[in-house]
């Protein structure tokens, strides 16, 4: 970088949004560009700290992004072969990964520019930094919705929950639940009907708006309906079904859902860069498999341990969605807890609420919800013992 | 034998330009500047008028509620200045050096056979109590108060701060007298933190040794592994550097001199040196800082607690490092987002330099910007990591953030001090200024308590 561009940027272009300039207002949009760009030039203070260490929230959530492009790309893929199959055709994994990136981009497309609009606006009146959370989040509500939701229901639903899952708390950092999850939930509760079903997680139209493509038909027999739907209406055979499907990810559901080996990929770059708490991993899946065994005991027809983790939104919410920092318990003690309690409740809500075949996200959002009631016991027991010691 | 006290959590910052040891002669101080803000908790009432003619250890300044606490001239020469700021708050006095060293007679006070009362009126009038602080708050100690025990840290583990065993050599004695005042200043016991293997031997001490990283010297943890402090409860705390200090005064020498570390990647040629508390910054480095087209930082203090002093900046009462390091501020860093993070430090995963473990065995450079936003705290585990006491570290700040006293006080804010966060606000990813937040709320809580 010349140091004429430099000086040129912090001459000429910077004082425009600085106080006093000309576009003073969009001094927040201005600084997300600039940090975008470069490592912001503010020092520290006369006191306090007079280094840094060099990881900043940029880093940490451009990690979360990396992490999820094995998914993101299996997923894509996966649409199209679903579409494949329910035409009873085969164009080639290049065609089908084609067809489902297509069918993907209109609604990240969507998502950021509603959500980061939003952001940004509301970080511009605050006149504060724009916060970089939403650059995950607008990722993770395409992933997590069916491939035939409408794009003006996503813009919507994301739209509702920047707004009130977030920015009335006060931003990214002081949001109560997980901003993703809660435009899925809206989704789910507002429009039921276009969230589940056999028809919502294959296309068989065209990729961009799913206009029905001439000279093809669905074939005969062709079901979308997903591994759970089955697990709930009772059809659910765990001896005739794949678990390795499940894995690799070459059945019905949601992009990030479907490849529960995509996700284990994620989820490695997130435990080795330490993004993610390895405890809130670990005791997702425990809690998940102990209350699977327990269920496979009691009933016919119930999935395996192995099928449970691998089905539906389970793996991808342990990953991704129950290790978010900011909605999750913040001890580590309360890591443990909180991981199981959703790995539990997820299998639970799964199978005895057959009105509701996905209980993964209604489980992170209910751990969500009692995170901080488990912190708070957790340094209560502290706090205890330093009562304790005054007594003695 | 002193027992030892391991301790696992915590980070030595590698940083580059660390200190030789041995002993390189400075400028003499031409003046010196004394800056009430050292003494947190205190308000002077200056005695002095500018034009004033002092010896070393006359009074300069004294506390409005405690006048036996006094502040006195660390050399003989006459008041130049005394600067206000705003509301005439009292900023420093300061003292031009007539280099004379003419000072005021001090009794020598033999602690074996003095009471207590004779010790306290000693280190009162000679100048140095307000090297002993108090918990909780971390003030200077209220001299009507007897302390439950008295803890003294003969080690300093933030970056490069000099290694106690060699200030200590030759002023052993100095060092023993000191500690043998305090004894008889509590009921309980003197307990010294020493570096593992240090071996060092004083009596009328208890000598506990710590093993491990930075901010195993901090004294708050040191409390916190030997007898922690409970609410009611006030006990002392100094450093050995400063106790080296005291027992000269009380051999009846009035010299302040401290041994320093001038350290830091812009420093030529980094070592140890003899300068007085107030001393200018510029007058230490002389000649010895890189010539070089950035912009330099000049700390009072290290890295991790000092102040950015600048050239004309001056040695504070308490500090064992003056540190110059690159300030940044013109640095256009690219992408830093995502880049891979060889060559930035950093003790998180996500860059390779900490992947690598490339922070603990590499030296570095670093300067002092933020390198990120600030942020809302969004990264969580990473404050638990560097804080190796029994307290709660996020939650406390969140208590203190918020003033809830009552939680404050039940996650144990009377055993810290805003240094022990000095690590946290280093490592997060938010760029909290941790430290300042719980210096306001401790100010603030002891506005409400006392």
């Amino acid at each position: 970088m010349s140091n004429k561009l430099n000086n040129f940027i912090h001459e000429k272009i910077a004082p425009n949004f600085e106080k006093g300039g000309k576009f003073e207002s969009l001094w927040s949009v201005y600084d997300s560009f600039h940090t975008f760009l470069f490592v912001p030039r503010q020092t520290a203070g006369r006191k306090g700290v007079q280094v840094h260490d060099s990881v900043d929230s940029k880093r940490v959530i451009i990690m979360v992004i990396l992490a999820l492009v094995p998914a993101l790309l299996v997923g894509c893929w996966n649409v199209g072969l679903q579409h494949d199959r329910a035409l009873g055709i085969d164009d080639g994994w290049f065609m089908q990964f084609l067809y489902g990136f297509v069918a993907f981009l209109p609604k990240v497309v969507v998502s950021y520019v509603v959500g980061l609009g939003i952001e940004m606006a509301v970080a511009a009146y605050k006149r504060e930094e724009v916060a970089e959370g939403f650059l995950a989040t607008g990722l993770l509500i395409p992933m997590i919705v069916p491939v035939n939701t409408p794009l003006w229901m996503i813009a919507v639903a994301t739209a509702f929950s920047v707004i009130f899952a977030k920015e009335i708390f006060g931003g990214t950092g002081m949001n109560i639940f997980n901003p993703a999850l809660i435009t899925r939930a809206f989704l789910f509760f507002a429009y039921p009907k276009a969230m589940s079903g056999d028809a919502v997680f294959v296309r068989t139209g065209s990729a961009l708006c799913d206009s029905p493509i001439e000279g093809t038909q669905v074939v005969d027999g062709f079901s979308g309906a997903t591994p759970l739907a089955a697990v709930a209406d009772g059809s659910f055979n765990p001896e005739t079904f794949s678990t390795m499907d499940a894995f690799i990810g070459t059945i019905p559901g949601s992009i990030a859902e479907t490849s529960t080996a995509a996700i284990l990929l994620g989820a490695l770059l997130l435990l080795v860069t330490k993004v993610a708490s390895w405890r809130i991993m670990l005791s997702v899946f425990a809690g998940g498999a102990v209350m699977s065994a327990i269920v496979a005991a009691f009933s016919e027809n119930a999935p395996t341990v192995a099928q449970q983790l691998c089905l539906g939104g389970f793996a991808f919410a342990a990953v991704f969605m129950a290790t978010d920092p900011v909605t999750g318990c913040r001890t580590n003690t309360g890591k443990f807890i909180y991981g199981c309690f959703i790995g539990v409740m997820a299998i639970i809500i799964r199978m005895y609420n057959t009105g509701y075949p996905e209980g993964a996200m209604m489980a992170v959002l209910l751990g969500n919800a009692v995170a901080p009631l488990i912190d708070h016991y957790v340094v209560e027991a502290n706090i205890n013992k330093r009562a304790k010691r005054i007594k003695a | 034998m002193a027992s030892l006290i391991k301790l696992n959590k915590g980070l030595d910052i590698n940083l580059a330009g660390a200190a030789e040891q041995k002993l390189v002669s400075v400028k003499a101080a031409d003046k010196v500047t004394l800056v009430p803000d050292d003494f947190v908790g205190s308000t002077p009432k200056v005695v002095v008028k500018a034009g004033e003619a002092v010896k070393a250890g006359d009074v300069l300044f004294t506390d409005k509620l405690h006048p036996e606490i006094k502040f006195v001239s660390p050399v003989s020469g006459t008041v130049e200045e005394v600067v206000r700021g705003e509301r005439r708050k009292v900023l420093g006095v300061v003292v031009v050096n007539d280099g004379k060293g003419t000072s005021v007679e001090l009794p020598a006070v033999n602690p074996t056979s003095a009471s207590a009362d004779e010790i306290k009126s000693a280190l009162l009038n000679a100048g140095v109590w307000p090297f002993i602080k108090q918990r909780p708050y971390n003030v200077v100690a209220n001299p009507e108060v007897q302390p439950r025990d008295i803890f003294v840290t003969a080690m300093d583990t933030a970056p490069l701060a000099p290694d106690f065993a060699f200030v200590v050599k030759g002023q052993e004695e100095d060092l023993q007298r000191g500690i043998s005042a305090l004894a008889k200043l509590t009921a309980g016991k003197v307990y010294v933190g020493a570096k593992a293997g240090s071996k060092l031997q004083l009596n009328n001490a208890e000598v506990v040794e710590f093993a491990g990283p930075h901010p195993a010297g901090n004294v708050s943890v040191q409390i916190n592994h030997i007898k922690p402090i409970n609410k009611g409860e006030q006990v002392w705390t100094v450093s050995a550097f400063d106790v080296i200090v005291m027992g000269r005064a009380l051999a009846g020498k009035v010299d302040f001199t401290r041994t320093i570390t001038v350290a830091g990647s812009e420093v030529v040629s980094p070592a140890y040196a003899k300068v007085l508390p107030g001393q200018t910054l510029a007058s230490i480095l002389d000649g010895n800082v890189k010539h070089v087209e950035y912009t330099q930082r000049y700390i009072a203090g290290n890295v991790l607690t000092g102040q950015n002093a600048g050239k004309d900046g001056v040695v504070g009462f308490f500090d064992n490092t003056v540190t110059v390091i690159p300030d940044g501020g013109d640095t256009d860093e690219l992408f830093g987002w995502i880049t891979p993070g060889l060559n930035r430090y950093s003790t998180s995963n996500t860059g390779l330099s900490g992947l690598f473990g490339l922070f603990k065995s590499k030296k570095w450079t670093l300067d002092a910007r933020l390198k990120g936003g600030p942020r809302a705290l969004i990264v969580s585990g990473t404050w638990e990591k560097v804080f190796p006491m029994d307290i709660y570290p996020e939650e406390l700040y969140k208590a203190v953030l918020t003033y809830n006293i009552d939680k404050m006080e039940a996650l144990g804010i009377y055993e810290v001090a805003p240094e022990d966060f000095a690590l946290c606000e280093f490592v997060d990813a938010s760029k909290t200024p941790v430290q300042q937040v719980i210096a306001d709320g401790l100010v603030k809580l002891r506005k409400e308590m006392e």
